[in-house]
């Protein structure tokens, strides 16, 4: 546990230590602002909340979140470095959830710095602040589940840009899953695999938490869903380190 | 066992490591003991590095095992490189961070928090006299430096036992001289591995050698003994002969 914390400090400092975590929150907010007032029609909806913002977060995490993940392991291995840290004393377990830890508290630093958003909505009109809070919560765990999946990818190769593109389509596949696109196909086809692609939906699992709802069901599928890939993540790296 | 002074702190027990069809490391068995600096000998592909990282607990071996003071690399990993001091090849640092701000993060991983830290820090730090580049990152340093950055990293935490892979590689004749110098000055408490290729760095700082080619070990000896084992009494020429075999067969 604290070997954990260790690793998530310096990986951290890391990103402060390089243009990477001021490009990542400048380009961030001002995606998030363009969507949210352009695209999103913030002030002709007419409604104090942040519906439009809320919207459209999956989308850019989509995108920036494997920009993130995609250093987190295939870096170490081209820098050699994955060698240095993991015959330190420490587990594999701990230098995954530590890695992991620190994207997740980098991209909870970016979710914070969008607070004007909120003193926005709140100087406007009087939002429902329980129903923000708890979109937060899900754009966070949003956020969880893409990177597990981001971290897993980047130790199964050596080059960032296959980390990238193979993190941005299997989160695309895990976004996009409940939609009628996908659903509508599969339940021509297979209809009982439809079910379970909705069930398996990031997106529609961040609706709950879109519309004040924190249901057990859907922390557990976030918990499991992050488990599962970042369990992936240390039996690829166990497998891949040396390669 | 880790109690027992006299066990040998290294014990390497029919060490294989196969990638697909290609052996690497072919059933490589050997102890080293306390106050022994074993010079790890080999042409290029030998295996020398691939055996250095299953000793570290890098690699899984195929078959075989090795333990550090007592404990298993494999089953009792952790513990096994607590008591151990690796420079991996090439000395891997993290490019932006200080050389300060690395041994602190390798010292905190050791256990080693506040005076302790910086007590252990500052001695890595003048042990391979990194001073002058201390708050500088080490993406800025030359490649001796950075060599001695990951020997800093190694030293840290005062190991009974050192495994180098190529420590004096890309130093200065004055630096190669200050590190032999602080391994001979280090060896009679620890057990001490090093990789190299410079043959007089053996003859000067080793107490035996060890000469690997294609994943075998050829020679297992004192500087002196092989030397003998050459008309003309030099390593060079022991070296060639032993790793490539008749080359000008008549």
């Amino acid at each position: 546990m604290r070997n954990t914390f260790i690793v998530a400090r310096r990986e951290l400092g890391g990103y402060f230590a390089t243009p990477v975590a001021v490009v990542f929150i400048v380009i961030f907010l001002a995606l998030q602002g363009v969507l949210t007032f352009n695209l999103g029609n913030f002030f002709d909806r007419n409604q104090a909340d942040l519906a439009p913002f809320f919207n459209f977060v999956p989308w850019v995490f989509l995108l920036l979140v494997p920009a993130i993940t995609m250093r987190l392991w295939a870096e170490e291995r081209r820098l050699g470095t994955i060698e240095l840290l993991l015959t330190l004393p420490i587990t594999q377990g701990e230098a995954v959830v530590g890695k992991f830890l620190a994207a997740w508290a980098f991209c909870a630093i970016a979710l914070a710095l969008t607070f004007p958003f909120v003193l926005t909505v709140n100087f406007l009109g009087q939002p429902d602040n329980g129903v923000i809070a708890t979109g937060y919560l899900g754009a966070l765990l949003v956020a969880g589940a893409f990177l597990s999946i981001g971290s897993a990818l980047s130790a199964a190769t050596k080059n960032q840009v296959i980390a990238f593109v193979l993190a941005v389509a299997v989160c695309f596949l895990f976004a996009v899953a409940s939609y009628p696109l996908v659903t509508d196909f599969l339940s021509k086809t297979v209809p009982t695999l439809a079910e379970v692609a909705r069930r398996l939906s990031v997106a529609e699992r961040f609706q709950g938490f879109t519309r004040g709802v924190i249901s057990l069901r859907d922390l557990i599928y976030f918990a499991s869903f992050i488990g599962f890939w970042l369990y992936l993540n240390t039996v690829i790296v166990e497998h891949r380190k040396a390669d | 066992m880790p109690s027992d002074s006299r066990a040998p702190l290294i014990e390497i027990e029919g060490l294989t490591k196969r990638f697909g069809a290609f052996t690497a490391v072919d059933n490589v068995s050997f102890t080293v003991a306390r106050g022994e600096v074993l010079g790890f000998l080999g042409p290029n592909g030998a295996g020398k590095s691939t055996t250095m990282r299953m000793l570290a607990g890098f690699v899984t071996p195929t078959s075989g095992t090795a333990r550090i003071c007592g404990h298993d690399v494999q089953t009792d990993s952790v513990a096994a490189r607590r008591t151990l001091g690796f420079l991996p090849e090439g000395a891997p640092t993290y490019p932006e961070m200080t050389v300060e701000a690395f041994l602190a993060f390798v010292a905190a991983i050791r256990g080693y928090g506040g005076k302790e830290a910086a007590r252990r820090i500052a001695r890595a730090i003048d042990l391979t006299t990194l001073a002058g580049v201390r708050m500088q990152p080490v993406e800025t340093l030359s490649k001796g430096f950075k060599r001695r950055v990951g020997l800093a990293q190694a030293l840290l935490h005062d190991p009974p036992v050192l495994v180098l892979d190529e420590p004096t590689d890309g130093l200065d004749p004055n630096q190669k001289h200050e590190v032999r110098a602080l391994i001979q000055q280090m060896a009679p408490e620890k057990a001490i591995v090093i990789s190299t290729h410079i043959l007089e760095e053996v003859g000067a700082i080793c107490t035996r050698a060890i000469i690997i080619a294609r994943g075998t070990v050829l020679a297992d000896e004192t500087p002196a003994e092989l030397e003998k084992r050459h008309p003309s009494g030099r390593l060079d020429d022991v070296f060639r002969a032993i790793t490539q075999p008749a080359p000008k067969a008549a």
